[in-house]
């Protein structure tokens, strides 16, 4: 299962990147949300894989029986999701309002901080 | 903890009242007064009584979410609200209504909110949140208004930002798997009990990478130049003085408390991208004919001085790089607000538009040149003590041609700087230019004020450097003896 | 675009996801649920809401502006780490009543920040929806 998660992640990162170095601003976005959830995957792996056993210490016990999952993580990545989401729907409306502006979805046109003329 | 909830309580109060100006202007006047006083009995109990810790929601330090509060925190929450005053003042003149009303306001005290917050966390994790934190409020900052040129900076702007964000969670993600715990002070044990088949080399890269776009490293630095020239000046000189400190101040701490298993690799890289950053910025502001720019370029330039005095990794020179740090903060953002000035009375930012206003504005002519030549490290005002330290450093180390280096930065700064003097108030005036309306008196106190007291710090700096530098030692002795901050955290029994 | 169905489902769905919230937001401290999927829930509520009428209508059904909806959630996540400061621990010191109410349960700091985390995530996540469905609407026009 790790392996095959291993595989997952690194093929998440793989295709974030990919995604980030095309000329489209959508896909840029796309792109930087597949790395959000690489890295997320990636926290999760972390927190050991086990099907069915919580982290809570049984009756009389004064530890938790292994091979248990560690609640950290878990708790990190929920965090991170929900940040990414904000984060994620600020750059749609962002992305929409700087393709009204630029008319364009073309990352090469998107140029005018650099040029004097175009500025007010 | 107070630092953190003054801003919080403000925005707090200025969101319920959505698009009430006048009401905004003076919830965010009344919190960031607050957080100056805050600020200041934070940094004297500190500097009486050592590291302060707290754990929020009386959990217990290695599990839950610790504030500390050490000397280099609390002077940096200290300059925080120095400059976040002066800049909240400045913009109520300087602000356009429809910028007020779409909540500017709030999203600086939430700014500010999130710079504390991200100088006093004592956990890995949480200094994420509050960057995040930071992050959304500067996005919203640097889009609000949406010219053309506003938006597509904040494209670039954002795409990076969010690319280092994936960078720091991962990196997180790594040193949670290899030690199990996210507060700084038990990684920090952690990781210097770890053995040299633990990958920490590798990971300490992912957090230099990280925090070496945030603080606008060479070769990481690209998107500064691109953005931050076009949001209005009250906004470009919060992010100037502020933004990328908060990056440098993270990558000294995780670069002092945590990554120092293999110094001479990860500071030696460091050492060199410090180098390159300085000249590479000089040259981008040497280049340049835009006032902002020229500024934008300066700020990368000088973040390499930042970074040397931690690559040299000793006492003097982080003593020294944390004075740097305290001088640039209050020079860059003086600076800043006095090209929204020059701005406002010469009709533009561009120096071939501008000129003569050393004949009609002799006051603002010596208000940019104070702070210029203070940036140039020219003696005896603030940036030439702490240049001098870590040159001092240098020379120890035998680097000579680092010394050089530095010292012919200096000298391009200063011809940058120059150069918008000689652009902009020396030269003739160029023939039809429009003269703006002559300000009221109580917009010119607004613009002037914050700018004056600016000014007045740094010549204190100047004259009290002694004193100023007495506390940064110290300050630099806490970052290099973490066994203090780790006895602060988890109590007397390691 | 509003289909008769869409508008008949949304009439029985809407305060069914209301309520379903609430249940959420209350059983959170010891089962799955809690403030963030309420405000979830409720959101999606709303959501539904302006898509089977419009969103001037969703508006007018959430009475307040989103805006006011955060700084009222934020306000009490806020006041719900005062009591801990004031009993001397830490801020955000988790703090129960000894007294019981009915349905609640002990009455707690926690269950407060609970609910300001569901008024902010309603919020938050309406200011986004509606900002995107009002642009759509224009465009529409």
């Amino acid at each position: 299962m790790e392996v095959a998660l291993a595989i997952v992640i690194g093929a998440l990162y793989a295709a974030g990147l990919y995604m980030m170095l095309r000329r489209s601003m959508v896909k840029l976005i796309a792109g930087l949300v597949l790395l959000g959830y690489a890295s997320n995957l990636l926290i999760f792996v972390v927190s050991r894989l086990t099907r069915a056993s919580p982290p809570l210490v049984p009756e009389g016990a004064h530890s938790v029986a292994e091979p248990f999952a560690d609640p950290v993580p878990q708790a990190l990545i929920l965090t991170a999701i929900v940040i990414g989401f904000g984060l994620q729907a600020f750059a749609l409306v962002l992305v929409r309002r700087a393709f009204q502006a630029v008319n364009s979805d073309d990352l090469d046109q998107v140029t005018a901080s650099d040029r004097p003329d175009l500025q007010a | 903890m107070l630092p953190i909830l003054i801003p919080f309580l403000m925005a707090i109060l200025s969101i319920i009242n959505w698009g009430n100006r006048v009401l905004h202007r003076f919830l965010a006047l009344a919190g960031s007064v607050g957080l100056l006083f805050a600020a200041l009995a934070l940094l004297t109990t500190v500097s009486e009584q050592g590291i302060l810790s707290s754990n929020t929601g009386d959990w217990p330090a290695p599990f839950g979410i610790v504030l500390v509060a050490d000397l280099p925190g609390a002077i940096m929450v200290l300059m925080a609200a120095i400059v976040g005053l002066a800049v909240l003042v400045y913009s109520t003149a300087s602000l356009d209504e429809a910028r007020e009303r779409f909540g500017y306001y709030p999203l600086i005290l939430i700014l500010l909110m999130g710079m504390c917050g991200a100088f006093l966390t004592g956990d890995l994790f949480n200094l994420y949140v509050w960057f995040e934190i930071m992050l959304i409020a500067s996005f919203a900052l640097l889009a609000l208004g949406g010219s053309r040129a506003q938006l597509e900076g904040s494209v670039k702007y954002f795409a990076l930002n969010l690319l280092v964000s994936a960078f720091f969670l991962t990196g997180i993600g790594f040193l949670y798997g290899m030690t199990g715990s996210l507060n700084m002070a038990a990684l920090a044990q952690a990781l210097r009990a770890a053995g040299p088949e633990q990958p920490v080399t590798t990971v300490a890269i992912f957090f230099m990478i990280a925090f070496g776009i945030k603080a606008a490293m060479f070769p990481l630095y690209f998107w500064l130049p691109a953005s931050y020239h076009t949001p209005p000046v009250a906004v470009s000189a919060i992010f100037a003085g502020l933004l990328t400190k908060v990056g440098v101040y993270a990558m000294i701490r995780m670069f002092t408390l945590l990554f120092v298993q293999d110094t001479a690799w990860t500071h030696g890289l460091l050492l060199v991208g410090a180098a390159l950053t300085m000249l590479s910025g000089v040259l981008g502001a040497v280049a340049r004919r835009e006032i902002r720019r020229i500024l934008s370029f300066n700020i990368i330039s000088h973040i390499g001085y930042i970074v040397l005095g931690l690559a040299l990794y000793r006492p003097l020179a982080l003593a020294g790089a944390w004075l740097y740090l305290i001088h640039h903060v209050i020079v860059m953002a003086t600076l800043f607000l006095v090209s929204g000035i020059v701005q406002r009375v010469g009709g533009s930012f561009r120096l071939a538009r501008l000129g003569g206003l050393y004949q009609r504005h002799p006051g603002l002519a010596l208000l940019f040149l104070l702070p210029a030549l203070a940036l140039s490290g020219v003696p005896p005002l603030s940036g030439f003590w702490p240049k001098l330290v870590l040159l001092q450093a240098m020379l120890q180390d035998g680097l000579w041609l680092l010394a050089a280096i530095a010292l012919l930065v200096s000298l391009l700064t200063l011809f940058s700087m120059m150069r918008i003097w000689v652009g902009a108030f020396w030269s003739q005036a160029p023939a039809g230019v429009v003269t703006p309306a002559p300000m009221a008196s109580v917009e010119r106190r607004m613009l002037y004020g914050p700018v004056l007291a600016l000014l007045a710090l740094t010549i204190a700096i100047s004259v009290f450097s002694g004193p100023a530098f007495e506390l940064t030692q110290r300050a630099a002795e806490q970052l290099l003896n973490p066994q203090q901050y780790i006895v602060a955290v988890l109590g007397e029994s390691p | 675009m509003t289909s008769i169905i869409l508008v008949v489902a949304t009439r029985l769905i809407f305060p069914l996801m209301l309520m379903f919230s609430l249940f959420l937001l209350l059983r959170g401290h010891d089962a799955p649920g809690g403030g963030f999927v309420g405000g979830l829930m409720a959101a999606s509520a709303f959501a539904l809401f302006a898509f089977a009428t419009s969103v001037t209508r969703a508006r007018d059904a959430l009475r307040r502006s989103t805006f006011r909806l955060i700084g009222v959630g934020l306000l009490f996540a806020f006041i719900s780490g005062l009591p801990g400061l004031f009993a001397g621990s830490p801020f955000l010191t988790a703090m129960w009543t000894s007294a019981e109410v009915p349905v609640i349960g002990k009455l707690s700091s926690v269950l407060l920040f609970d609910t300001g985390v569901l008024l902010v995530v309603v919020g938050v996540t309406l200011t986004i929806v509606f900002a995107m469905a009002e642009a759509d609407e224009e465009e529409e026009e």
